[in-house]
């Protein structure tokens, strides 16, 4: 009896320590937004980020993106041929990678990229005091360090999925005509045929919202880190593993939202 | 010099503050007048910086209060409170140079955030005040992780009195300096609170120093000001604990806790 009043003891707690985590998060992003509406604005912070985040990040999303559509073609096209369906392998291929691959792996590298590098640079500055100094040269730390940073999250990740959706197809064209051996008009014209306006925004929607994520968890990691080496490296950890597991989350229910009416 | 009718620029009443179950500042009281230095002396992990932090709002007090121009910063808005941090430039102890900007941002960065200058001109203000701390121009264009521990330590006290600010505090500004810049670093400090008639609390460790800066001297032991004083009676207070920080000697008063 005792044994099960703890257990249910503990799972509260955890239930309760988890709102606390959440509430906090929220109220976080709430005031880094609310700096956007109150100058000034950093924009050569803004630049700064948006850079890392959108250009510097194309290489390891293009690659990505290139292999997935590859991958996608070569595996529909061996499944799709027992039902004789070789041409709607264009269409899986378009629609996988604007509607759900896209976004999603381009916000998990971007994760293990930039996340992790802003939940580093802003608990390495909170260990060595920079943030309160921040504070006493009147600079508020959350428009300077975070706004900026979540703004240039929110919009240079949908970009960077443009250019994976059109790798990504592209990716699937060269194995469909290469190796596969498919008409190359053909394919073009289905994967147009099949492509609509919603698989795209859909995409470069979710895209903006794990842009959002990322850089939240980055930025609400390192602001809070302490406690030295140790935990900023705990707070990088986290900002990754969070970003990654909330991409996810977030995937399914905005993939809910607007495919599921 | 210090004029007992007039406000002190900063009163402190009452002031408590704990990290969990362990008390550090267990009811400090401390005046400071105005264009006057206050140096604050103490062992190792007392709390001096921990008192900083606290009339800077960057640790919230338990108790207390802390009054600037008999205004008490704890009891005031947001807006308010920030205005008169403002007036306040810092040292801390471990520099916390941006190293996301080279020396010379760093220095200028109080000057463009309050006073909006032009780029040219914070730069100009930068190089004088590097000179004031015994640094060439050519130090601006560095990075703050290319200068030693010494030149990081004067790069941010050039920071910290860049703006002109009227009230300053020093988290130990010559620790880590050479007995010359050392010296040198206090007279500048000195200069600031004589010409440009600042209030200043200086943390140290150094005796010497802390009689050339301080026209007064407080010690913290156990989380309360156990002697203020004129810094020319520091060496000879009478007071048991402090003769024997001030001496540095094994025997006596603080050595008997930590055999406890
Ligand atoms: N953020 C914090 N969380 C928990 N404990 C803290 C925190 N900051 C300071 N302390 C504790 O408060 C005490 C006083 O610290 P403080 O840094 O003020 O010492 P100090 O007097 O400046 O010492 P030193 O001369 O070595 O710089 C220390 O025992 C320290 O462990
Ligand atoms: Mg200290």
């Amino acid at each position: 009896m005792n044994a099960l009043l703890d257990a249910v003891a503990a799972v509260g707690r955890a239930l309760l320590g988890a709102c606390r985590l959440i509430g906090q998060i929220a109220l976080f992003a709430l005031e880094g937004l609310s700096h956007l509406a109150r100058p000034p604005f950093y924009w050569r912070l803004f630049l700064r980020a948006f850079l890392d985040i959108g250009y510097y990040s194309l290489p390891v999303v293009a690659l990505t993106a290139i292999f997935t559509g590859m991958v996608l073609a070569l595996q529909s096209a061996t499944g799709l041929s027992r039902f004789n369906a070789e041409s709607a392998v264009a269409n899986l291929v378009v629609l996988s990678i604007t509607r759900e691959l896209g976004p999603v792996l381009a916000g998990l590298m971007v994760a293990g990229r930039v996340g992790a590098a802003m939940a580093a640079e802003l608990g390495t500055m909170r260990v060595t005091d920079q943030i309160d100094a921040l504070t006493t040269l009147s600079t508020n730390p959350m428009k300077y360090l975070v706004t900026p940073r979540l703004l240039a999250g929110l919009l240079a990740l949908p970009l960077l999925v443009l250019v994976a959706d059109i790798l990504g197809v592209l990716g699937g064209f060269i194995i469909a005509t290469v190796k596969l051996g498919y008409n190359s008009g053909v394919y073009l014209t289905n994967t147009l045929d099949f492509l609509q306006t919603d698989d795209v925004v859909s995409g470069l929607v979710k895209a903006a919202m794990f842009g959002f994520l990322v850089t939240l968890m980055g930025c609400y990691q390192g602001y809070n880190s302490r406690g030295g080496a140790q935990g900023v490296g705990a707070a990088t950890t986290y900002a990754v593993v969070s970003a990654s597991v909330l991409i996810l989350a977030f995937d399914y229910v905005l993939t809910e939202l607007f495919f599921a009416r | 010099m210090s004029n007992a009718l007039e406000t002190p620029t900063i009163r402190i009443r009452g002031l408590r503050k704990a990290f969990g179950d362990k008390v550090v500042l267990d009811g400090i009281d401390l005046d400071v007048a105005p264009r006057t230095s206050m140096v604050v002396i103490g062992g190792s992990g007392t709390g001096k910086s921990v008192l900083l932090k606290c009339m800077l709002g960057l640790l919230q007090p338990d108790a207390g209060s802390i009054e600037f121009d008999g205004q008490d910063v704890l009891r005031m808005d947001r807006r308010e409170a920030e205005a008169v941090r403002a007036r306040i430039g810092m040292l801390f102890q471990n520099g916390a140079l941006f190293d996301s900007l080279p020396v010379w941002e760093n220095v200028a960065f109080g000057l463009v955030a309050r006073h909006k200058v032009s780029k040219r001109e914070a730069r100009a203000r930068a190089v004088e005040v590097l000179a004031q701390v015994g640094l060439a121009a050519t130090v601006g264009d560095l990075w703050p992780a290319e200068l030693s521990g010494g030149m990081q330590k004067r790069v941010a006290l050039a920071r910290a009195i860049a703006a002109r600010p009227d009230i300053m505090f020093f988290d130990e500004p010559t620790t880590g300096l050479d007995p010359i810049m050392g010296a040198v670093i206090d007279g500048l400090i000195v200069d600031c609170v004589r010409r440009l008639g600042s209030t200043a609390v200086a943390i140290t460790h150094d005796m010497a120093s802390a009689r050339r800066i301080g026209d007064r001297v407080a010690m913290i032991h156990r989380g309360r000001i156990v002697w203020e004083g004129p810094a020319t009676a520091l060496m000879d207070t009478g007071n048991a604990v402090v003769d024997q920080f001030t001496h540095g000697s094994r025997e006596g008063p603080i050595q008997m806790e930590l055999r406890r």
